[in-house]
């Protein structure tokens, strides 16, 4: 996995070609609430990526082939609307939406207390709308604030970020340029109060040592993030006494 | 909820937070221990009484609880039951033999049938979540005439108020029978004008009942009250 050797991906002074330096990520802002019709939803904005969650339930699991005697189960259908990208779309799910679905449904399961909602089914809708590089991050990031908007308990806020390879050289959250003709892409769920990965893909080689600052870079990243997870439930609630 | 907190102990949380150190302190609903960390599992205000840390959500859903008055409707029926949405995450079960009336089998459609709203209490609720109903209690009736609304279980104590003085203050100054099943779930009964009013104070629980600007804004929407003088 070489990448392609002939796309320039870093400038001669060191930056980015979109002027960021190695570590540095792309803005972030978060808006909870945003859907009155769902129980608890978030938009994320990160970079050029919008992704939409809206949470609903929990509620009585069907079929009741999927009840779980002991446990919720966290239905995820993640999907990129037609319009995110410069190349349509065709709607519906296809194997790329299936594997991030599962792999976040896994994600969350991980953080949810679904011990407390025997047999039942916690739905979780992650709707694409704008795909920049990084939506899978982007979906789950979303997903946790409207989780934590619904008032599903949870042990912790989950983050999603990515970091990966360009030009032999570990950058913080690749953008579309990055991750098309990049080395190595390495996204990862974060719990940041505990320091827990709850879920980790990697697309690309990386050395231990590559791996090692991806990894950090990651976790500082997450911690950005967190911040602003935290600052846009607060802020939804503002002037809130009960 | 509680009306009467001190307003220097208010702190929001966000699941994941630590809340405090666990050590000689008990943990309470929606917070879990930690590491020797108290540690927040729902977004909410922090509440510490005798001991005990505890978050109230602003988010939660209806887990029934023997014993509640709640607001039900006919969600399925079979010959001898009735399965009914109870606003929560299980259906509650209503055999004809806890309906207040003499159901012969397979003559469950002739009494109720889906979408009829109902007022029930909880009459069991096992560790499997199996909710059973009964309609067999004073009061305990189908609901033919009304609306029905909803607010946030984390709203009703806002919305009954301390010794139920809010409510009665609304059904005072609309002249409806208002009814607040412990499921989120309002029965509204009265004429046109009331019951409009009384849907712009639930909505407005919805929108500001955990906020400090309520009281205030329940007042103002009193004087525009249909009972009001000059309404």
């Amino acid at each position: 996995m070489g990448g392609y050797g002939d796309v320039k991906l870093l400038r001669d002074d060191g930056l980015r070609l979109d002027g960021r330096k190695l570590d540095e990520m792309r803005p972030v802002t978060i808006e909870a609430g945003i859907l009155p019709a769902a129980v608890g939803s978030a938009m994320v904005t990160h970079g050029l990526n919008v992704a939409v969650a809206a949470v609903y339930g929990p509620m009585e699991a069907h079929p009741r082939k999927i009840q779980r005697q002991d446990r919720a189960v966290i239905d995820v259908r993640y999907n990129m609307a037609p319009f995110s990208t410069s190349d349509r779309i065709r709607p519906g799910f296809n194997r790329r939406s299936r594997e991030i679905s599962k792999v976040i449904a896994e994600a969350l399961e991980s953080v949810v207390l679904v011990e407390r909602y025997p047999r039942s089914k916690i739905r979780v809708e992650i709707e694409i709308l704008t795909a920049e590089a990084g939506t899978r991050c982007a979906g789950l990031t979303a997903a946790a604030v409207a989780l934590a908007d619904a008032g599903i308990p949870m042990r912790d806020l989950i983050v999603g970020v990515a970091s990966g390879k360009v030009e032999d050289t570990v950058v913080l959250d690749l953008d579309k340029a990055e991750d098309n003709y990049g080395q190595a892409d390495l996204p990862v769920g974060i719990l940041p109060n505990t320091g827990e990965v709850a879920f980790l893909q990697m697309d690309g080689d990386l050395s231990p040592d590559e791996f090692n600052l991806a990894m950090e870079y990651n976790f500082k990243a997450a911690a950005e993030i967190h911040e602003v997870m935290v600052d846009a439930l607060k802020r939804r609630y503002e002037g809130g006494e009960n | 909820m509680s009306n009467g907190q001190n307003g220097a102990e208010l702190r929001l949380v966000t699941p994941g937070m630590a809340i405090g150190p666990s050590s000689g302190m008990r943990v309470g609903s929606g917070a879990i221990a930690h590491n020797e960390t108290i540690i927040a599992t729902r977004l909410g205000w922090v509440k510490q009484l005798n001991n005990t840390v505890s978050v109230d959500p602003i988010n939660s859903a209806y887990m029934p609880r023997s014993g509640d008055l709640i607001v039900a409707t006919v969600a399925e029926v079979r010959n001898n039951l009735w399965f009914m949405n109870v606003n929560g995450p299980f259906q509650g079960l209503l055999p004809m033999s806890l309906a207040p009336w003499k159901v012969e089998f397979g003559a469950a459609r002739q009494h109720m049938g889906i979408g009829d709203v109902v007022l029930a209490r909880v009459q069991e609720v096992d560790e499997c979540h199996n909710v059973v109903l009964t309609m067999k209690g004073v009061g305990l009736r189908r609901l033919n005439q009304g609306t029905v609304h909803s607010v946030p279980i984390t709203h009703i104590e806002r919305l009954r108020g301390e010794g139920n003085a809010t409510i009665q203050r609304l059904r005072e100054a609309c002249d409806c029978r208002i009814i607040v099943g412990e499921n989120g779930r309002v029965w509204v009964d009265g004429d046109a004008d009331g019951i409009a009013w009384a849907r712009q104070a639930i909505d407005l629980v919805q929108a500001s009942g955990h906020k400090n600007t309520f009281e205030a804004e329940l007042s103002a929407l009193e004087m525009n009250a249909p009972t009001n003088g000059d309404a």
